[in-house]
């Protein structure tokens, strides 16, 4: 019961990730050869681009300037190994980490309170409150960055990491509303009354056992906040001024065009850039794609 | 204490019964009134430290600074102290009448519109052939998001130098024999705006492809296989069962579609820069806007640009869920922007 009505409210449904695994579970048999012919041009074109960047870092300029789309020959590791020994790198690493663990665990926790007020009390403004931040998801940073910067310059936070973590917090949160309403929403009601009779109180119920019940969404919500972090530029572009500030995508930027000529170790830095966002997909990669899913499909 | 929290209980089943009319559950007049009284002073106290910090952060730093716009959208303003110079609706007469802005909005509009035309129907194809029982589905999964994953700017370097007249898609064409083909991808103002797309269509495809496989998992297998019993080829299936299922799917993946288009800023501001974005055809409304506001100075203006976006963007997907979303949203964002 609970079920449909998280379905009423919003297409989204915690289903997605359970249904998942039912198809994967049978037999696999071959298919036909064109599906994989396609299949693998498909993946080609949407990897030959990173593999350029990636590939890129081991070669030297002279190689990349006399045959911009050949192979690296010989291999050299000598850009590679300049960006891991800069100062430079680590430091915009760290910012990057650093913006990027703080904004998660806000949203984390910001919207895992609001979500749970949303799905399993009754109230008033509930349905004005899920609306607000529905139509957050229409309010991308770019459209409010001009006075964001504004608010941000008048609490003195410019050219403060700070000032990239509390908007992105913010911004974060309508997502994060939308994806954990519906899993909030389907922890049944008895499980609740259960709770009740052995003396939970509500908050504790919240903290106890909602919170690992609906832990998928909670992981999901939390991979993409942390990309999304690692990822943003426009904020940061505003916000930061100093290098000793920037994140990775101001860094690759900023680099980029400081080392025009040497486009070897601009590939390089790129490449790492690129890295730990890469890594933390593939780890988590069955959550981001179930979440998603389960949030957007209808 | 337990009698409080049993009743509580009961509340919250009520009011799950009834949760499509908002404030219907409220329930007749108690018998113990003070107890009754507690319980739901602390209901409210719990609410509030719930949603307070959540809502407090949303209306500070999004729904205030939006607000903000709509503001200096009223002024000429530099920037510094507060705005004095009030212009009423010039900055917007301004808008109207600058073919710089009417030039960002046409490349805004095609990017939007090229976006679902050049996305939807390879997302769903693509979904469509990799939705058959194959080998290493999950792998494929995750190679084809690969390039959503990555950031705009590392998207914009790479392809930058890739693009670039002497980069390595010129030199790939030489090498396979197309070297009539070659050309200056990223400054010639007639293909600037293809590279753009095909940079653009690389990007979203994976996200839009894993959208449409989620969605075509959600069907129900048997009635493929009724279908089948019953005599329908591949085709018919497609065209009859599959597309009428899949249209949640890819109507809630146009809006996602439309709206970004609207808003894209950083592939562009990174490949192009403020400027030659503007002489190479691919400047959109944000890029006009960052560089009136931000670079220029003229916060007062771009906060208007600012504004006309933000109506622009509104008005779009009010439009879309009025008419297309209808069924399948049950107007979340009309109901929210009305308020």
């Amino acid at each position: 019961m609970s079920a449909t009505t998280a379905r009423s409210w919003f297409p989204a449904g915690p289903g997605a990730p359970a249904g998942r695994g039912a198809v994967g579970d049978r037999p696999q048999k071959w298919g036909h050869p064109v599906t994989y012919f396609v299949a693998l041009l498909f993946i080609g074109v949407c990897i030959a681009p990173v593999l350029y960047i990636v590939l890129g870092g081991f070669r030297t300029n002279s190689q990349i300037t006399t045959s911009p789309a050949g192979l690296p020959h010989p291999w050299v590791i000598g850009n590679y190994v300049d960006v891991l020994k800069s100062n430079r790198f680590w430091g915009e690493f760290a910012n990057s980490l650093m913006v990027a663990l703080a904004s998660t665990l806000g949203i984390v926790v910001l919207g895992l309170m609001v979500s749970y007020a949303i799905a399993r009390y009754d109230f008033r403004l509930k349905g004005a409150m899920y609306s607000l931040f529905a139509a957050g998801l229409m309010f991308p940073m770019v459209i409010a960055i001009t006075p964001l910067y504004i608010v941000v310059k008048d609490l003195g936070l410019v050219d403060n990491l700070l000032g990239v973590i509390v908007p992105q917090i913010a911004f974060g949160l309508p997502t994060t509303v939308i994806i954990l309403v519906p899993f909030l929403r389907a922890i049944p009601d008895e499980i609740e009354e259960a709770a009740a009779i052995d003396g939970a109180s509500r908050l504790g119920f919240f903290v106890r056992m909602a919170v690992p019940l609906s832990l998928p969404g909670v992981v999901t919500v939390g991979i993409l906040a942390f990309i999304g972090s690692w990822n943003n530029y426009v904020l940061p572009l505003y916000i930061l001024n100093s290098q000793a500030n920037f994140t990775l995508p101001l860094g690759v930027q900023a680099f980029s065009s400081q080392y025009s000529t040497d486009t070897a170790k601009v590939l390089a830095f790129t490449s790492l850039a690129m890295l730990p966002a890469l890594v933390f997909f593939s780890v988590f990669e069955k959550r981001i794609v179930g979440g998603l899913t389960g949030a957007v499909k209808g | 204490m337990s009698d409080t929290l049993g009743t509580d209980a009961a509340v919250g089943r009520q009011s799950r019964v009834t949760a499509g009319a908002r404030g219907a559950a409220k329930l007749p007049a108690p018998p113990r009134a003070t107890a009754r009284r507690r319980a739901r002073v602390r209901l409210r106290l719990e609410i509030a430290l719930l949603s307070a910090p959540a809502i407090l952060m949303f209306l500070a730093f999004v729904i205030f600074p939006v607000a903000l716009a709509a503001y200096y959208g009223f002024y000429r303003w530099h920037g510094y102290g507060a705005p004095t110079d009030w212009v009423g609706l010039g900055n917007y007469r301004l808008i109207l009448t600058d073919p710089a802005f009417q030039q960002v909005l046409k490349h805004s509009f095609m990017i939007m519109g090229l976006s679902l035309v050049i996305q939807g129907p390879l997302a769903i194809g693509l979904a469509l052939l990799l939705n058959q029982k194959i080998r290493g589905r999950s792998a494929i999964r995750v190679l084809i998001f690969v390039p959503y994953i990555i950031s705009e700017v590392i998207v914009g370097t790479g392809w930058s130098l890739m693009a670039q007249s002497d980069g390595a898609i010129n030199d790939l064409l030489r090498h396979i024999g197309l070297g009539a083909l070659q050309a200056d991808w990223l400054s010639d103002p007639k293909l600037a705006i293809w590279t753009l797309m095909a940079i653009i269509s690389w990007k979203y495809i994976g996200f839009a492809v894993i959208l449409m496989l989620a969605g075509l998992q959600s069907i129900p297998q048997e009635l493929f296989e009724a279908a089948a019993i019953d005599g329908a080829s591949y085709w018919q299936i497609q065209r009859r069962i599959t597309l009428p299922l899949l249209g949640p799917t890819i109507r809630i993946w146009a809006f996602l579609s439309i709206i970004g288009s609207l808003q894209l800023f950083d592939l562009v501001y990174i490949i192009w820069g403020q400027y030659v974005s503007g002489t190479a055809g691919t400047s959109t409304m944000a890029i006009y806007m960052v560089a009136q506001g931000r670079n220029a100075g003229n916060y007062g203006y771009g906060s208007a640009i600012a504004v006309v976006m933000f109506l622009i963007s509104l008005v779009v997907a009010l439009v879309y869920q009025r008419f297309v979303l209808r069924r399948d949203l049950r107007g979340a964002v009309a109901e929210g922007a009305v308020r």
